[in-house]
């Protein structure tokens, strides 16, 4: 894949994730509860987005770019987390996003085990920039429809492998939707 | 330019016949229709709208006056058939909404329907009342209680002729059945059971019984995170009491034999495609969800509808459809504006004429489409009020995909998304079509020669 074609696919691949997120927030507040069906499009759109993001910026990489800095994460990490994380920028670039969706899946599950059993850690969550906009997802867990709880997931993983320019791009639109 | 498919021949018109519902630009989000059934002799239209009431159309003993046009369908009862209600335990309110709305077979002088929300399922009885007593003896007309000091004769009361009152009342509610929504009701040709159908369970009812049904599919994962696919619609077979299909979010079909299991979580056949790899893309996944399944009149073959286009299967091959209709091809390239714009997750219905031989379903724009399975022919045309002069004949539309674009035609960015026909329904017996814009029902029909 050409550079040009992996910095377009990765655009929209980005904005996808974007506008299904903000549909999932959006199906929240809506009459009769949350859709199974709807919902569970909803995140195989977001997983294909993820996964399609995560390769265009492997093909970035490949082809000799430094992906976006990734902000550190928020302070709260778990110290398990932050050894996990250290090593990172110690790595070789090509390491790195290959890495990371690895991480990803095993973090989330973990993080989404660790949130149902205590709700209170929530530490993948992007506390440095939160004082100029809200945080990209709620804290506090919603009510739950039977089924509800598997797409808390997709967000969850979604978190830590975008740049910031998402979580920023994605707020005008998460915003209205509460 | 073909005159249009129905009937097995290609020379039937289609002619406007009538539009029930409000005229105005301004939709009461009430009033949006929500589900269409014509009973078995097609003499009764039911309607279900999303604010939980059923309008029934009646059609009109054909005049003699006028021996070649058929009845018009008039109102014959309107109810509230459910009410929004809310789960406390969940904190969840219950849309009022009618997904689905199902005739009984016809026993006696009334009617019976089975109407369903997202939750709960009521039968409702449309009986006629064309006489009253009249002449108690304790009683004075307008009921009040006579002082029985000033009752000197006895007599006997009579029934005398009224204006007829049309009454509809739930005999049956059938809740608490379901955790997830609604999306099908199947009334079995064994005249005693029916069949309601979720996102991950199909439970069993007798229609007489209404504190328990039996669970006879259920596709929920042990762990909610291992979900993949849900039931999106379910039918009994048209005269095989113990056979049933139901579809899925993955595009497959699972036909299932009562007679097999208690539990029919293991199919008697699966119908699938497999995916035409040329057409992968971002959204395949989402455009291959079946949101429709109705067997064939005949009970020999099925038809699925999913986001682009209708298939026809023949039960006895489950490996791939014996006839493939796109529906509107054209939208193929534009699923991604589809998707932002929720379009994509539309679920279109689609029907089988009296004698199979023509399929239906609707489309975008006001647009519905015509399929002729003999003379393999298609044709698209628009309910529209520029088409609603009484028995005009209905042009056919075309939809202009190149670049050139011919006069008559429309391009497909000038297609607006907004007006969508969802639901349809074909009479069983005769070439009557009743088609729901947002919140209007056309009728058209054949013209009679």
């Amino acid at each position: 894949m050409s550079f040009a074609t992996a910095m377009e696919v990765n655009v929209e691949a980005r904005r996808i994730l974007a506008v299904s997120i903000s549909k999932l927030y959006a199906s929240r507040s809506q009459r009769g509860g949350l859709r199974l069906h709807r919902s569970l499009l909803l995140s195989m759109v977001m997983r294909s987005a993820r996964d399609i993001y995560h390769s265009s910026r492997e093909s970035e990489l490949a082809s000799g770019e430094q992906p976006a800095a990734e902000e550190p994460m928020d302070t709260n990490c778990d110290p398990k987390e932050k050894a996990r994380l250290a090593p990172e920028p110690a790595d070789s670039s090509a390491d790195m996003a290959p890495e990371v969706p690895d991480k990803d899946e095993s973090d989330c599950d973990v993080a989404e085990d660790k949130e149902n059993h205590s709700p209170t850690k929530q530490s993948r969550k992007r506390r440095g920039k939160a004082s100029a906009a809200p945080d990209f997802l709620p804290s506090k867990r919603a009510r739950l429809e039977p089924g509800e709880e598997r797409y808390a997931a997709p967000p969850g993983s979604c978190r830590a492998g975008l740049g910031d320019s998402l979580s920023a791009l994605s707020l005008n639109q998460v915003i209205p939707a509460f | 330019m073909m005159a249009g498919p129905g009937g097995g021949s290609s020379d039937v018109q289609w002619c406007f016949s009538q539009v029930k519902g409000a005229m105005d630009d301004d939709v009461a989000e009430a009033d949006i229709i929500s589900t269409v059934e014509f009973n078995q002799s097609g003499e009764l239209l039911a309607t279900g709208d999303k604010g939980g009431r059923v309008v029934i159309f009646q059609q009109e003993p054909e005049s003699k006056s006028q021996p070649l046009r058929r009845g018009e369908y008039n109102v014959y009862s309107t109810f509230q058939s459910h009410e929004p209600e809310f789960d406390y335990l969940k904190s969840l309110e219950i849309e009022e909404k009618i997904n689905k709305i199902r005739w009984l077979p016809q026993k006696n002088a009334a009617h019976f329907l089975l109407s369903t929300n997202d939750k709960t399922i009521k039968l409702w009885k449309i009986s006629e009342r064309d006489k009253r007593p009249e002449g108690y003896n304790l009683k004075e007309e307008d009921g009040r209680y006579k002082d029985p000091s000033t009752v000197t004769t006895l007599r006997v009361p009579v029934l005398m002729p009224m204006d007829l009152m049309v009454e509809a009342s739930p005999r049956r509610v059938f809740a608490n059945a379901h955790t997830y929504h609604i999306n099908s009701i199947s009334i079995n040709s064994d005249c005693e059971t029916y069949l309601s159908a979720d996102d991950l369970r199909i439970n069993l009812w007798h229609q007489e019984i209404t504190d328990r049904s039996f669970n006879i599919v259920d596709i929920k994962p042990a762990n909610m995170e291992d979900l993949t696919e849900v039931i999106t619609a379910a039918e009994f077979h048209p005269n095989q009491c113990n056979t049933f299909v139901y579809s899925s979010s993955k595009g497959t079909i699972r036909l299932c034999d009562m007679r097999a299991s208690a539990l029919c979580d293991k199919h008697t056949k699966m119908f699938e495609e497999p995916e035409d790899p040329n057409n992968r893309s971002f959204f395949s996944e989402i455009i291959s969800s079946i949101s429709d399944v109705k067997f064939s009149n005949n009970g020999r073959y099925m038809m699925t509808r999913d986001y682009l286009s209708i298939k026809i299967w023949d039960l006895c091959m489950e490996t791939r459809p014996v006839e493939t209709y796109q529906v509107h091809e054209y939208l193929r390239s534009k699923l991604c504006s589809l998707y932002e714009n929720d379009c994509i997750f539309d679920k279109f219905e689609c029907c089988w004429n009296g004698n199979d031989s023509v399929v239906m379903t609707g489309s975008y724009n006001n647009f519905f489409r015509m399929f002729d399975r003999g003379y393999q022919q298609d044709v698209t045309y628009e309910a529209s009020r520029e088409n609603s002069r009484p028995r005009s004949i209905l042009k056919p539309r075309k939809i202009s995909t190149g670049g050139k674009r011919k006069k008559d035609e429309i391009s497909v960015d000038s297609l607006d998304f907004s007006k969508k026909i969802i639901h349809t329904a074909w009479h069983p017996l005769d070439n009557i079509i009743a088609v729901a814009t947002t919140n209007n029902l056309y009728i058209f029909q054949d013209k009679l020669n």
